[in-house]
């Protein structure tokens, strides 16, 4: 199925010329007036524009969060559980809309963001809908007369700032728990991708008090110290590079305010020679696990980047994975049948093409891909790339810098001694991939690398439920669990003695 | 940005470790591990005269938009023990974090730019383009070669 893409007559989606920032449960003009184009790397066409906000902007947005901050902490757990599913609800009635949206402005097939990006969004609101209706908090009988009660409530406002590669689902991860929680929250989308929020807040900006949710967009050199470095939030959330996540510690610590970051990674993805010992579903899946490197066209902080192959079965599994990558259909995003779209923007594009030139200069051997894709026609001007196989050695730079795109480093290792330690020789430690039948090795080896969620016989699979978060240099923090409550709430203590007797100091 | 084309050969791999050994030399006193070209220069210039204000470079890693240099107001970034500072431009120090530059095998780097408004929190020279770093084994592509356009 070929969707019309938006703004286009017969499109599902709708687009306006311009879209303004939501702050306050409104559209408001940023307040200097400038407006910047947003493109889709699909054709490199304008979508829209895009408020092209100043820190007055964050202000007027730390303004409405403040205001409806009491308000929305003191609304009772089931309530702000029944605004979350109806949050769900919307997202669902609106998913093919918003999918269409989420894919022309980032470039992700649809059938990703029908199938992966928009439903786990939805679910996302609804796990902390469950999460919050159930939390319970202690109480501590410190002795017969003294208890300590344990109360959570939530920071107040708290600041988010989101990453381009999954727009929507990214969005959903930060404000389920910050919602739930009780917070107030203003979001600064990705600069590539400020458009299919702000179509979020159209289907679910009325379901929330005017405040609870401000959507801010413009560049983060002009906006974003404005608000991470704002002494009116409480809490920052930050997914995205090593600076400036070390940059919002920075500021977090001249607040004294609390971080979560994720950082990004070089997630390893081991296959040991069993999956080779019969030709069966499992053996296919985990040459589809291989080919995973290629979801999303690698812009993934978890993306399987380096596939480490027991050396014995390095030639018929890699024919094997080859064989699956040279199927992968690139092209149009809005086409169902298409598993791989253009990247974010031009930057990306270079980056990606200036990382696969240094890998063949430090000596690496590409099999496959290697360069940009002509798609032609309406996609001509589009950043599409090949996806790339190269293989080579772990001390690459290829093997151990984050390439954000469809390229995959191939190596082999001896035994599992040997994998482990290929797998740790690495600054991060996001995700990672076992492929084994040997249930036992399975859990040895998941439990040795050091990383922060561990796909075992199984890739890209983002459940809430499942904690997911970095290792090392990957970030601080969980995300995609209950547990990211205490992420956003304080815990109050009442420390209450039940005792007439003094005691006795004075 | 330069025209020339011409891809050079990798560098043998002996040069390769001497360079690693060199670069790790905390007297300092190598050639500098980074340059620009006359166009990043040209951009520095722009970018100092349309703020007034002194700059740093910082290289990034990571997720997103990560690999590329971010440009910030002199200072505003903390540096740190465990920070390189690989070189200085314009007048300007551009800095990497250690082990990410170990990680790296200590490649020389050269500031270039490139097409694409600036990412993260970091300055740009305006026009649409943003500060980028490229390996000196991969020089700047020739117009013919440009990827992206603006």
């Amino acid at each position: 199925m070929l969707y019309v893409p938006p703004g286009r007559r017969d499109s599902i989606v709708t687009v306006q010329p311009r879209y303004e920032n939501f702050i306050g449960g409104k559209w408001l003009a940023p307040a200097k007036g400038k407006y910047r184009v947003n493109l889709t790397p699909a054709t490199a066409e304008p979508i829209c524009e895009v408020a092209d906000s100043t820190p007055a902007d964050i202000e007027l947005a730390l303004d409405a969060a403040h205001a409806a901050k009491d308000a929305w902490g003191g609304t009772p757990p089931a309530e702000r559980a029944r605004v979350l599913n109806a949050i769900a609800d919307a997202i669902d009635a609106h998913s093919e809309m918003l999918a269409v949206a989420e894919s022309w402005e980032n470039g992700k097939p649809v059938r990703e963001t029908l199938a992966a990006d928009i439903p786990l969004a939805a679910d996302h609101f609804r796990y902390f809908a469950a999460a919050i209706r159930a939390e319970e908090t202690t109480i501590t009988e410190v002795d017969k007369d003294l208890v300590a009660y344990h109360f959570r409530e939530p920071l107040g406002v708290v600041g988010q700032i989101i990453p381009f590669n999954f727009p929507l689902l990214m969005a959903a991860w930060k404000l389920a728990p910050a919602l739930a929680a009780g917070n107030c929250s203003v979001l600064k989308p990705a600069s590539p991708t400020p458009w299919s929020i702000l179509k979020l807040a159209e289907v679910i900006g009325d379901l929330l008090p005017p405040g609870v949710l401000n959507i801010v967009t413009g560049p983060g050199g002009e906006i974003g110290k404005a608000l991470a470095a704002n002494p009116r939030i409480a809490k920052v959330a930050f997914t995205g590079e090593t600076v400036t996540g070390r940059l919002i510690m920075q500021y977090a610590a001249q607040n004294l305010i609390p971080v979560t970051l994720e950082l990004g990674g070089k997630s390893p993805n081991i296959f040991f020679r069993d999956v080779m010992t019969a030709s069966d579903d499992f053996l296919d899946k985990a040459v589809e696990g291989l080919v995973l490197y290629a979801f999303n066209k690698g812009e993934v902080c978890t993306c399987p980047s380096r596939a480490l192959i027991q050396q014995d079965i390095y030639e018929d599994f890699m024919s094997r994975a080859l064989a699956r990558i040279a199927k992968i259909r690139q092209g149009n995003p809005l086409d169902t049948e298409t598993m791989i779209g253009p990247q974010v923007s031009a930057q990306q594009l270079a980056k990606v093409s200036s990382y696969v030139d240094i890998g063949r200069a430090e000596g690496a051997e590409v099999l496959i891909g290697g360069q940009r894709a002509e798609i032609g026609g309406e996609f001509a001007g589009g950043y599409f790339y090949q996806p790339t196989v190269l293989k080579g050695h772990n001390k690459m730079r290829v093997f151990q810098e984050e390439i954000f795109g469809p390229v995959l480093a191939v190596t082999t290792f001896r035994d599992e001694a040997d994998a482990i330690e290929i797998a740790n020789d690495t600054l991060y430690g996001l995700g990672a991939g076992v492929w084994t039948r040997d249930g036992s090795r399975a859990f040895r080896v998941g439990r040795a690398i050091k990383a922060g969620r561990v796909w075992t016989n199984c890739y890209h699979q983002y459940p809430a439920g499942a904690a997911f978060g970095g290792y090392k240099i990957s970030g601080i923090g969980r995300e995609t669990h209950k547990m990211m409550l205490e992420h956003y709430s304080q815990t109050k203590n009442l420390l209450v003695s039940y005792s007439p007797k003094p005691l006795g100091f004075f | 940005m330069p025209a020339g084309n011409a891809t050079p050969a990798p560098r043998p791999a002996a040069e390769h470790r001497s360079g690693r050994a060199s670069a790790a030399d905390p007297g300092g006193r190598q050639p500098a591990r980074v340059s620009a070209t006359p166009a990043a220069r040209e951009a520095i210039r722009r970018l100092r005269a349309a703020r007034g204000g002194a700059l740093m470079f910082v290289q990034s890693a990571g997720c997103c938009a990560g690999s590329v240099p971010m440009c910030f107001p002199a200072g505003e970034y903390l540096t740190g023990g465990n920070d390189l500072m690989l070189g200085v431009i314009e007048g300007y120090p551009f800095y990497i974090d250690g082990r990410t530059y170990q990680s790296w095998d200590t490649p020389q780097l050269i500031l270039d730019i490139a097409p694409g408004n600036p990412e993260g929190f970091s300055l740009g020279p305006g026009g649409g383009l943003h500060f980028v770093t490229r390996a000196s084994e991969c020089p700047p592509p020739g117009p013919d070669q440009s990827l992206g356009r603006p």
